[in-house]
């Protein structure tokens, strides 16, 4: 019998520290492949940092990080080749200002994947239509509107087809009406069969589109489960009382 | 009005000295180029290798740009065309004037260029490197870009002021505008030909001094 798939994310007693302040206190989650893994918690709780430490913007005090079995963290990793297997989204979008959409998208193609200048183009394009801005190509970001600006930001992740995606917040920065359109196309993600760790207050959302949520507080996982369980029939006190104090 | 004329305004002077003039704007022009060029491209190497933070390396820049920006450049220009041959190095009067605002527009350079790469938002870098750009990469593709957009309208300002200063090289003898025309002033006895260098700086200058004022303007809308 062939031994079973390594998980797509596994998070091994994550622990990390800003100066005296424990931000992450001991966290292991593992996400199967094309699981769309949802974050809640309370502003504090350790979620965006947990993330960062997944592509190691922030470096974890201890603990590992693993994708598909292969180790993220250590002294021995590739940091730039394992990054192109965990794309991120980022709350302020962050598109590169001074390109156009193309351009975002296809500047890793170009400089990380060393893709020759026509083939970058064309998986620029494809990234670009699958997030349905085919017609936005040679727009610089000022010329879009915030929705427009992170499909392009999930499209310049996409591009190097990466193996795991995580997304902080990525619709916190949007005005109310362009929230739509950017969680169409992350359910569109998912149905790819993209492997999702989502960190997000859309609670709607959430509840239709997500495998499982994880609700953090104080730097340590308090409970999870599916949906259903944590929105309908919370355990924990903790569970409780963020999510009467976020629905009221 | 006639003593003014004769003065300043002298037609046979004028008409004598015009032509080393223009040669001495040649001279000018050449070494205000090469000036900023290197010096621009210095600074701005200086600034990237700064960004780095490696362990001494910060200071050593620091301590230069500092030092280059608080020393008036005609004593440097003194102390190295004077002193230098005294252990055995002689470099020629343009050598010296080209070296010298080099790395004064240099030490200004690598202090504006540095605002540029650290007034560049955090979230650039972070989007960059999670996409496995290497930090100079990061560096090359994406930040400097946007920082050198911000800091075009002081550069340029710098850079004018820096290059005005090649009239400093008259006193070690580098024939250019002004040397010139103080030569000739001394042949003449007259002010004409410093007249004609005057005018010469301002058709030289004029252009770039409004090209910084357009730029200004342009740069001063949201990078794009």
């Amino acid at each position: 019998m062939p031994a079973p798939a390594p998980p797509a994310l596994d998070i091994r007693r994550l622990h990390k520290s800003f100066d005296t302040e424990t931000v992450l206190n001991g966290i292991d989650l593992s996400l199967t492949i094309s699981e769309m893994v949802f974050v809640l918690g309370p502003s504090g709780s350790g979620k965006s940092t947990m993330l960062r430490c997944c592509n190691r913007l922030e470096e974890p005090d201890s603990g590992e990080i693993l994708i598909e079995g292969d180790p993220v963290t250590g002294p021995s990793v590739d940091l730039n080749r394992m990054r192109q297997r965990i794309g991120m989204v980022f709350q302020a979008f962050n598109l590169y200002p001074h390109l156009t959409a193309l351009g975002n998208v296809k500047l890793a193609l170009r400089r990380v994947q060393k893709k020759d200048p026509s083939e970058a183009e064309e998986l620029a394009r494809e990234a670009l239509s699958s997030v349905g801005l085919s017609e936005k190509t040679s727009q610089y970001p000022n010329q879009l509107s915030g929705g427009q600006q992170q499909r392009v930001a999930i499209a310049r992740a996409l591009a190097l087809r990466p193996r795991v995606m995580l997304f902080d917040e990525p619709t916190s920065a949007l005005d109310p009406e362009l929230v739509g359109e950017v969680l169409a196309v992350m359910r569109d993600v998912k149905s790819q069969g993209m492997t999702m760790l989502v960190v997000s207050h859309e609670m709607k959302f959430a509840r239709e589109a997500a495998d499982r949520v994880v609700f953090m507080d104080g730097g340590r996982i308090v409970e999870e489960g599916p949906p259903e369980q944590i929105f309908s029939h919370p355990k924990q006190p903790r569970t409780q009382a963020f999510l009467a104090r976020v629905s009221s | 009005m006639d003593v003014f004329l004769d003065t300043f305004l002298n037609a046979e002077v004028l008409a004598q000295y015009a032509p080393s003039i223009l040669q001495g704007a040649l001279v000018t022009v050449l070494l205000s180029l090469l000036i900023v060029v290197f010096g621009v491209a210095f600074g701005a190497a200086l600034a990237c290798l700064r960004s780095y933070r490696l362990p001494g390396v910060g200071a050593v820049i620091v301590i230069f740009a500092d030092v280059f920006r608080a020393l008036p450049p005609l004593v440097l220009i003194l102390l190295i065309f004077f002193g230098l041959p005294n252990i055995g190095v002689v470099l020629s009067a343009p050598v010296v004037l080209f070296l010298v605002l080099s790395l004064v527009l240099g030490a200004f350079a690598e202090e504006i260029v540095w605002a540029g790469i650290t007034a560049t938002p955090k979230g650039q870098w972070e989007a960059a490197r999670s996409t496995g750009l290497s930090f100079t990469q990061a560096l090359i593709w994406v930040v400097l870009p946007q920082a050198m957009r911000m800091v075009i309208p002081p550069l340029t300002n710098r850079a004018i002021a820096i290059t005005k200063m090649t009239a400093l090289g008259m006193v070690i003898g580098v024939p250019d505008i002004l040397g010139q025309a103080s030569t000739a002033q001394s042949f003449s006895a007259n002010a004409s030909p410093l007249t004609l260098a005057a005018i010469a700086y301002v058709v030289l200058f004029l252009p770039f001094v409004i090209a910084s004022r357009w730029l200004e303007a342009r740069f001063a809308r949201p990078v794009r």
